[in-house]
């Protein structure tokens, strides 16, 4: 295994050279990537219609059951399969879906859904109150010991009143929940060999390790689809994106690097957004030094924040400083990422009054993804400056969901968290004591004012109260340095420049509906 | 017949070591299906669950057991990522695998024994010390290299195909062919610079014999003598070297696979791996060792033809 993994960074780092060379042979010029992205080619007319091939770094998984799906590139793709009473839409916003009209009650603890009129399964059947109290009763894990989908603890009951509406009732006032209620309805009869949902696009095929295939889904209800067949590639080797790209193999590609973008023709124009996560050195509060206050905060001055996202996106990127991204626009508190100024001077000067002259040694445990490990590399240069001696131990995917996430075997680490609703709560309760009973607070973070805040946060009824101490819950977390927050990184969408209509969103979502060939 | 008998009893002994291995190399590293499944939404009780749902508290030689008997029964067990058949997944992947390491250990036929005869034959010469140090060069350029190369070269600038694209056989057959063929020939070239300096050198070595003295002296030119009678002894390490070569074909897919985005069983190898997807790796790999004991068993036989004295032992 070792010798593989060591055969495989070899591998990178020689391919990684190659394509650098062919990038440099080539004579093309760089791609026209207006910050925004949109060329002059996206303001023409839609044309509906037509085929496109796009780019996924990872296969799907886990069975292509929707409230079964953990990883972000399965959610991603399966966006455009599948839709709840409620979807998110692209400024963040909740509008109704397989609902047509939904109320709040008793302060949040009770939420009344009206079905929408002649919405159609995937499989030509109109969707009916049983399919979406199956669906989630499904969720809550009536037939199993544990809720199939976690935040669906809080459900006490599911309950059709009659043959339109459907009322969810939770076991305390929590007007957030409406942002788990984006879970996929599905038919009574759910099979997860043939996924079937209500989307813009129904799912046709999945062949591992090569491809799934969309098509339109012409009893939408909604806005229609623009194209007829979107085919999801997946791509088995990053360094040849570029080519795949130029050679027509693949029309539009998410999430590329900024070397690969720099290394596209004429032929495409790059998008560029956020990725919608909170990328941070994650530091675990429970093993020393870093159980001292002093000692995180010290690090954190030593963190240059812009010298990381020259690395990782060319100095692209939004800073942030504490566990929320910026496009959760009423939560977000840019000016956090100010709170601790860059100065190695200082940060040494913290680390003697703290009693490490001499500083100490660290140890950063990254998993195997290019941003993480580039950004690990920079962190790893920053504290050397101020004595600190890192050791940078890569590991793959699942050896960190075992050492570091589950059993919390780690000193420090780099990932990117993100949402999976659109609540703050999903950012932010993994850092309370009591959720590390529940094994998500992966600093063991532990602040009694945090714990409370939180709580009162998660039970505030009016948004006003909420959001104040939602962001009061930021400030905590920033003002304890419970982890170097570094950025939000950027992603960059490589398209076809006769492709237009790609279109962000506050997490993570390729939505292929609107994508339309321009005349 | 003892003979016979001896070797396929050893032949079942290595699968089984190698599927005995796999299983507990599994248990070394962290991570299972369960942590894969449930990601940064795992509680101590949620992956408890499950794996009691996937059978994955039971201990380890049970579950060894439990696989080997299913096995055994022609069983390889439901994937934990994809939730379908071991077998029907196998299915797919084999065939382009198999096709992939046909296409190389053709291309090494062909390019290596017309080389590698005519260096022997002209050792020595001009073109000997021009293409020795070329060879050479050849043999240590790793085959994901050549494969960046050809990808860009081939398929960006010749548009010959395109990369990344991958052409299955029942969508287009000739275009899967010519897709493969560039991915094997980039396995292929060390595998053929190796065998024609073992070729070379082979030969080189039997002409040194006093049986070649007597040819010559029968009459026999430098060809003649070269073929009627050094080919033939110098063959024997040859086949035993190319049954080697083939199975390194084979492990060399894995890597070029990733390269080409070809969907054989390198690729789903490598993602079993990483996804902790015990029954496919063990069906895989045991498949692996089938294939490399096999290829050394036929090499065993044909050498047996080859050359009479092997036969006794």
């Amino acid at each position: 295994m070792k010798h593989f993994r060591n055969a495989l960074a070899i591998l990178l780092t020689a391919t990684l050279l190659a394509v650098a060379l062919c990038a440099c042979t080539g004579d093309k010029p760089p791609a026209s990537a207006s910050p925004d992205g949109s060329p002059e080619t996206s303001n023409s007319e839609p044309t509906p219609g037509g085929e496109v091939t796009v780019g996924i770094a990872q296969d799907l998984e886990d069975s292509l059951d929707p409230h079964n799906m953990e990883a972000a590139g399965t959610r991603e793709v399966l966006f455009n399969v599948f839709e709840g009473l409620v979807k998110p839409t692209s400024d963040g916003t909740l509008i109704p879906a397989v609902a047509s009209d939904y109320s709040i009650e008793n302060d949040g603890a009770t939420f009344v859904f009206t079905l929408r009129d002649n919405v159609l399964f995937h499989n030509g059947t109109a969707v009916t109150v049983g399919d979406v109290v199956y669906s989630l009763e499904r969720c809550m894990g009536k037939d199993r010991s544990e809720p199939l989908v976690s935040a669906f603890a809080a459900v006490k009951s599911v309950e059709a009143t009659d043959d339109k509406t459907v009322v969810v009732n939770l076991n305390s006032p929590s007007p957030e929940f409406l942002a788990d209620l984006t879970v996929a309805i599905i038919p009574q009869d759910y099979d997860s060999a043939n996924p079937v949902g209500t989307g813009p696009f129904r799912f046709a095929s999945h062949t591992p390790l090569e491809s799934v295939v969309l098509e339109k889904f012409d009893g939408y209800w909604g806005t229609p689809a623009y194209l007829d067949k979107v085919t999801f590639q997946i791509i088995g080797n990053a360094d040849t994106i570029a080519m795949s790209l130029e050679s027509g193999a693949l029309d539009i590609c998410p999430h590329i690097t900024t070397t690969q973008s720099a290394g596209l023709s004429d032929n495409f124009y790059v998008m560029e957004g956020t990725m919608n996560l909170v990328q941070a050195v994650y530091l675990n509060n429970a093993v020393a030094p870093l159980d001292q206050l002093e000692v995180r905060q010290a690090l954190s001055h030593a963190i240059d924040r812009d010298a990381i996202m020259l690395v990782t996106g060319d100095g692209r990127g939004t800073a942030i400083g504490s566990s929320m991204y910026p496009a959760f626009q009423k939560y977000f508190m840019p000016e956090l990422s100010d709170y601790y100024d860059y100065n190695p001077e200082k940060a040494k000067q913290m680390l003697t009054e703290a009693g490490y002259p001499d500083g100490f040694d660290l140890t950063i445990t990254v998993p195997d993804y290019s941003q993480h490990i580039d950004t690990a590399q920079v962190v790893a240069e920053q504290f050397k400056a101020i004595g600190v001696n890192v050791a940078i131990q890569q590991v793959d995917m699942n050896t960190w969901l075992e050492d570091v996430y589950n059993n919390r075997n780690y000193e420090t680490t780099i990932i990117g968290f993100d949402a999976k609703t659109l609540t703050a709560r999903a950012m932010l309760e993994r850092f309370s004591s009591s959720a590390s009973t529940d094994n998500i607070n992966i600093s063991n973070f532990s602040n009694a004012e945090y714990d409370e805040t939180l709580a009162a946060a998660m039970r505030a009824t009016d948004d006003e109260t909420q959001i104040a101490l939602y962001k009061r819950c930021e400030e905590i977390l920033t003002e304890q340095a419970a982890n170097l927050y570094i950025q939000d990184l950027c992603d960059l969408v490589a398209m076809r420049s006769n492709l237009g209509g790609y279109t962000y969103y506050p997490l993570y979502a390729i939505d292929m509906s609107k994508v339309y060939y321009t005349g | 017949m003892r003979y016979w008998v001896k070797k396929i009893f050893l032949l079942l002994i290595t699968l089984f070591a190698v599927s005995l291995l796999v299983f507990l190399a599994f248990q070394i590293i962290p991570g299972d299906p369960a942590t894969r499944m449930l990601g940064t939404s795992a509680t101590p009780e949620r992956l408890e669950a499950l794996r009691e749902e996937l059978g994955l508290n039971r201990p380890v030689l049970v579950r060894y057991g439990d696989w080997l008997w299913n096995f055994l029964h022609g069983d390889a067990g439901t994937s934990y990522t994809y939730s379908t058949p071991v077998s029907a997944l196998l299915r797919d992947k084999i065939p382009v695998t198999l096709t992939l390491s046909a296409i190389t250990f053709l291309l090494v036929l062909v390019i290596s024994f017309p080389l590698g005869l005519l260096l022997a034959q002209r050792e020595d010469t001009l073109l000997d010390r021009i293409l020795t140090p070329v060879n050479q060069v050849i043999m240590s350029i790793p085959p994901f290299f050549t494969g960046i190369l050809f990808c860009y070269v081939f398929g960006i600038m010749l548009k010959l195909f395109a990369p990344g694209n991958y052409v299955s056989f029942q969508a287009d057959p000739l275009g899967h062919f010519i897709y493969l063929f560039f991915a094997a020939l980039a396995i292929a070239l060390p595998k053929s610079a190796m065998t024609i300096k073992m070729l070379r050198g082979s030969i080189a070595a039997e002409m040194e014999q006093d049986y070649i003295r007597t040819a010559y002296a029968r009459g026999n030119t430098r060809y003649g003598a070269l073929r009627r009678h050094a080919l033939r002894n110098a063959i024997v390490p040859i086949i035993t070297f190319l049954a080697m070569t083939l199975a390194d074909i084979i492990a060399g897919s894995i890597v070029v696979e990733q390269v080409f985005s070809i969907p054989g069983l390198g690729r789903l190898l490598l993602s079993s791996i990483s996804g902790r997807d015990y029954p496919v790796v063990q069906a895989i790999v045991v498949f692996i060792a089938f294939l490399v004991v096999a290829t050394n068993f036929i090499a065993d036989i044909i050498n047996q033809r080859i050359d009479p004295r092997l036969r006794l032992s």
